[in-house]
């Protein structure tokens, strides 16, 4: 097991590499662009932007400018805003409430989408099974953001059970968005269980269960579904991704002060170093979190870890 | 001499041929005998099953209705969607305007019309471009095997640590739309990057077929026989291998529409005087605006979200017919 | 008189049988079993009245191609099958004397496992991955006899060194993956043996494994039956692995039992020709260079089994008889032999007067062009689906 999580933790660095130069490349490297915005309508004074330069290397080589963005980045420098602000900073006051939005959108994930999941496999071909797949198929075909307007109309204003907007982050302030964060992979969660649990009920060994005497409940509760359950927790962790992206629109139209509203503005605001910024530090993110879900693989799969 | 009572099934009196089956593989894997002219092969075999099925002509009738929506609008509308008449902005749905009014007077049933080109255009082209890269890039992958594999795989890993959305973020804040930009450059802007970020799913699939099928007796045979590596793949692996990845593209394309409609709803994608979904929606949206006159949200939303549902559908009703263990 | 009270050096054999006792020495009895798969496509009748019995301590050996449907009578009689498709349309299963097919499905569980237990062919895919050998083992003791973890693992390591498997204390933690196909399989052994059962089914246990390996799981079986005086039934279509072990044997083909008789008369003399057929074609020395005398053509499609016999298509001696009349009946052709033809005398005694009706050649050629019964590839999926009770089309 060991073994196992130092072989891929070695295997992420040349991604961190890879994926932080990708980053970097894409804003930095293209001429004029990082002043661009800082100056108002005008463009920008010479002087001003031969210190922007300095400021951030960008007249040394590309490696070399890397190289020294990378620096700075393990040093937890991520560079300054329009504002003189730190971007490090003006996401570090950020981070709780889209912390606390993701793990709530999270938890109704799991438990809705497992839930649905293995009731509709269970009552393969029968009405449960119908309307959970009929429902999930709706729920993706209809974008976050749509979701999020339409819930905001109807559970905020028309209704009036959450309120509208969310700007403080408390808790039942996140109820609604975060039901709207979590459809679209609730129906992804569903749907994966669904079929996964439909699979290993035909499988040899569910045979051998019964054959030794066991009840229904135990050989599809304990023998079943922890099979069926560990491709579901690997695209959890995939899903994290998806759910970076939906924080930035759900966080824009429920005007929640959180990281995605954050890079939602910087982008607005043509805010070239906010944007490099926030964007490197929800991939290096969404990486430590893939890491760890496939740590939690190998240990709910002994065929992956002793090998 | 007693006479034999003959037998006969519902099926056509075709030669046996057996069905191969690749017992240890996931769902998707199945290997269909192409070669043997007038067998059950598993195409054929889908072909059946999909014929029987209400969802599959469902979801290509309405697929077809939105791609001539797109090709031909003035099908729909004689309506021009750059017509507006500001006194009338907001006003709800009439007999002159059937979807209403959006805030600038625009007649939102023309611009509904008018946005499926961008786009449905957008979700094509972004899923060429990513089952293009991820099927030879997969299959380079599985046959060569070695270093090369290795390196793609680290290539594929880093475009795939990037989620899409943030990735299109990022793309489109270095190149973005202005609204100059004409309509096939912003177009192909945006599916470019959304093929991009995509292709990795699609090569890991391929690569995963590939390396399945590759140790089958029917491949070492060609091999066996001087078959050049080309031929071997065109006529054995891909065929065998593609099923999958032509059901995930399926459903790709569903959702690379609902992507780009995200990204121009953020305000990176596509850029108005272009019409699509997502402009549309983008302008809806404000919860002021949707108290008031949620028409010009909704007829949108329902576009959009029926042509993603039509395209998922497509995918799902596809992928049980292959499946032969559904059957 | 109870079964298994017998104690050996290793294992300390639970006595726990209490209720059930054979009746005569008959541990279980299988009077005239149907089992059909109802499927959109039509009903296939799987078994189609098939009779035996199995002493204490007896090793009845099942034999038959894929298709004639001894998994699904194992399966019939375990109650396993998966229903739907498959009903049991008749017959009775008597365990001890009690007809287990009236039981409840609870009381039908505590006779599944404790009392009449099971084992497959693919133990890799058998075992469930993802839980250890031990506490697979273990959960027998578990559940069936409500056993702590400990004392439960304590006995997973005695049957695992029953089994023979090296290093069994240390190896209890590990996973089926982890153990070589011959070691996969004596687990699910030690698993089907844990509660002592009266009755193991091994559902072709070697199939998937090498010849040598074949032979020492042969071994084990043979040893724990004669130890706790079980009675085996073994399934199987591989004439060689049934030879040392079967006391008596039993040809199914068709869903129907064709043949029974004492193994060694069996392979003296078959009275019936398909295992006639069957024994000639296994491959012998010093018949190399000469064409392997296979029988010609296929197993029948289930749902559309020819009239009368259903072997007489393939039948080198068929005649009219065979193709009109309704399909011949188990009987009695001669001391403790039963076969369903209408010639086994004559097959017995190898008399003159047995006519050679239609060659092989013929019989293929035949098959060809008349299509009797149209074996199309969803038709051969189809009945190996059966036979393993898989859901079908």
């Amino acid at each position: 097991m060991g073994k196992y999580i130092v072989r891929r933790l070695l295997q992420m660095i040349p991604v961190i590499l890879g994926t932080t130069f990708l980053i970097y490349t894409m804003v930095f490297a293209i001429p004029g662009n990082p002043v661009e915005g800082r100056c108002g309508e005008r463009p920008c004074p010479p002087n001003y932007v031969a210190a922007f330069n300095a400021e951030y290397n960008l007249d040394k080589p590309l490696l070399v400018q890397y190289a020294l963005y990378l620096g700075k980045l393990l040093q937890g420098d991520l560079g300054m805003n329009f504002y003189g602000n730190s971007v490090a900073h003006e996401l570090a006051i950020r981070w709780p409430t889209t912390i606390k939005l993701a793990v709530m959108a999270i938890i109704i994930e799991i438990v809705i989408g497992i839930s649905a999941g293995v009731l509709a496999g269970i009552r393969r071909g029968k009405f449960s099974d119908t309307l959970v797949t009929v429902s999930t198929l709706v729920l993706i075909s209809i974008p976050v953001f749509v979701i999020g307007n339409l819930a905001q109309l109807i559970f905020g204003v028309r209704l009036g059970w959450f309120p509208v907007t969310a700007t403080h982050g408390t808790f039942y302030e996140l109820i609604l968005p975060a039901f709207v964060l979590a459809s679209l992979s609730v129906a992804y969660v569903a749907r994966l269980m669904r079929a996964n649990l439909v699979e290993n009920l035909r499988a040899d060994y569910v045979r051998t269960a019964r054959a030794k005497g066991l009840s229904n409940a135990r050989t599809v509760g304990v023998h079943t579904l922890r099979n069926s359950l560990i491709p579901v927790i690997t695209y959890i962790g995939i899903d994290l991704g998806a759910l970076m992206g939906g924080a930035i629109v759900t966080e824009r139209i429920f005007n929640i002060n959180g990281v995605g509203n954050f890079l939602y503005r910087s982008i607005n605001q043509k805010d070239g170093v906010a944007v490099v910024g926030t964007i490197t530090m929800l991939v290096l993110v969404f990486l430590f979190a893939n890491l760890i879900v496939d740590i939690l693989y190998g240990v709910l799969d002994p065929r992956i870890s002793n090998d | 001499m007693t006479e034999l009572r003959r037998q006969r099934t519902d099926l056509s009196n075709e030669p046996v041929v057996p069905l191969q089956t690749d017992a240890a593989s996931g769902p998707e894997e199945v290997l269909p005998d192409t070669t043997t002219p007038g067998a059950r092969s598993l195409g054929s075999d889908a072909w059946r099953e999909l014929r029987g099925r209400p969802m599959f002509w469902i979801s290509l009738a309405l697929i077809l209705l939105f791609l001539v929506m797109a090709i031909f609008p003035e099908l729909f509308t004689s309506k021009d969607p750059a017509y507006a008449d500001l006194s009338k902005a907001r006003e709800k749905p009439s007999a002159d305007a059937w979807f209403g009014r959006d805030t600038q007077g625009y007649d939102v049933y023309a611009r509904t019309i008018y946005g499926a080109r961008a786009s449905i255009s957008v979700g094509i082209l972004a899923t060429i471009l990513s089952m293009v890269l991820g099927v030879v890039i997969g299959i380079v992958s599985g046959y060569r095997g070695g270093w090369m594999d290795s390196v793609l795989g680290r290539i594929g890993e880093i475009f795939l640590a990037i989620p899409l959305l943030l990735g299109g973020i990022l793309f489109l804040y270095t190149f973005p739309n202005g609204p100059e930009t004409p309509f096939m450059i912003g177009v192909t802007k945006v599916a470019f990057v959304i093929g991009i970020f995509a292709w990795p799913t699609i090569s890991r699939l391929m690569r995963s077929s590939v390396l399945q099928v590759k140790p089958n007796d029917y491949v070492q045979a060609a091999r066996a026989l001087g078959a050049s590596p080309m031929r071997i793949i065109g006529s054995h692996i891909v065929p065998n291998s593609l099923a999958s990845v032509i059901v995930v593209s399926t459903i790709n394309l569903g959702v690379f529409i609902a992507v780009e409609a995200t990204l121009s709803f953020l305000g990176v994608g596509l850029v108005p005087p272009v019409i699509s979904w997502g402009t549309q929606i983008s302008e809806a949206s404000g919860i002021g605006l949707i108290r008031v006159a949620p028409h010009i949200l909704l007829f949108p939303s329902f576009f959009l979200s029926l042509t993603v549902l039509s395209f998922i559908m497509l995918g799902d009703v596809v992928r049980d017919a292959l499946d032969p263990r559904l059957r | 008189m109870t079964v298994g009270t017998g104690r050996t050096a290793d294992v300390e054999v639970l006595d726990t049988r209490g209720a059930w006792i054979p009746v005569d020495g008959l541990v279980l009895e299988v009077e005239q079993l149907q089992v059909e798969f109802r499927t959109r496509e039509g009903v296939a009748k799987a078994i189609n009245g098939v009779s035996f019995v199995l002493h204490q301590g007896e090793t009845l050996a099942i034999l038959g191609e894929s298709g004639s449907g001894k998994s699904v009578t194992a399966q019939a009689i375990m109650g396993i099958l998966d229903s739907p498709p498959a009903f049991i349309a008749g017959g009775e299963v008597r365990y001890c004397g009690q007809d287990i097919l009236k039981l409840s499905e609870n009381e039908r569980r505590r006779v599944r496992g404790p009392e009449i237990s099971m084992v497959f062919q693919d133990a890799l895919s058998a075992l469930n991955p993802v839980f250890s050998v031990g506490w697979q083992i273990a959960e027998m003791f578990r559940k069936h006899r409500g056993m702590n973890k400990t004392d439960s693992l304590a006995q997973a390591v005695r049957l695992m060194q029953r089994v023979q498997i090296p290093g069994a204390a240390q190896r209890v933690k590990a996973y089926p993956h982890q153990f070589s196909g011959g070691m996969r399989q004596r687990i699910m052994i030690a698993m089907a043996i844990a509660l002592d059962p009266a009755v193991l089914i091994a559902d072709e246990p070697t199939t998937a494994l090498d010849v040598t390996v074949q032979a020492q799981i042969m071994q084990l079986l043979k040893d724990l039956q004669q130890e706790r005086k079980m009675g085996l039934i073994l399934i199987t279509h591989d004439l060689g692995v049934v030879a040392d072990v079967a006391d008596r044997i039993a040809v199914m083909y068709a869903g129907r039992i064709v043949e029974q008789a004492d193994a060694f008369e069996l392979y003296a003399r078959p009275a019936h020709p398909y295992t006639k057929g069957l024994l000639e074609s296994i491959p012998r020395l010093d018949q190399k260079g000469e064409t392997l005398d296979a029988i010609g053509g296929l197993p029948p499609n289930l749902m559309h089994i020819p009239p009368g016999c259903p072997f007489n298509p393939r039948c080198h001696h068929a005649q009219d008889i065979c193709r009109v009349d309704p399909p011949p009946p188990l009987r009695e052709v001669a001391r403790h032999r039963f076969a369903a033809c209408h010639f086994s005398e004559l097959l017995l005694t190898d008399s003159p007067e047995l006519e050679v009706t239609q060659t092989t050649e013929e019989v293929e050629a035949h098959l060809e062009r008349e299509l009797q019964y149209p074996m199309t590839d969803a038709g051969l999926d189809h009945e190996e689906e059966v036979e393993r009770g898989v859901e079908p089309q």
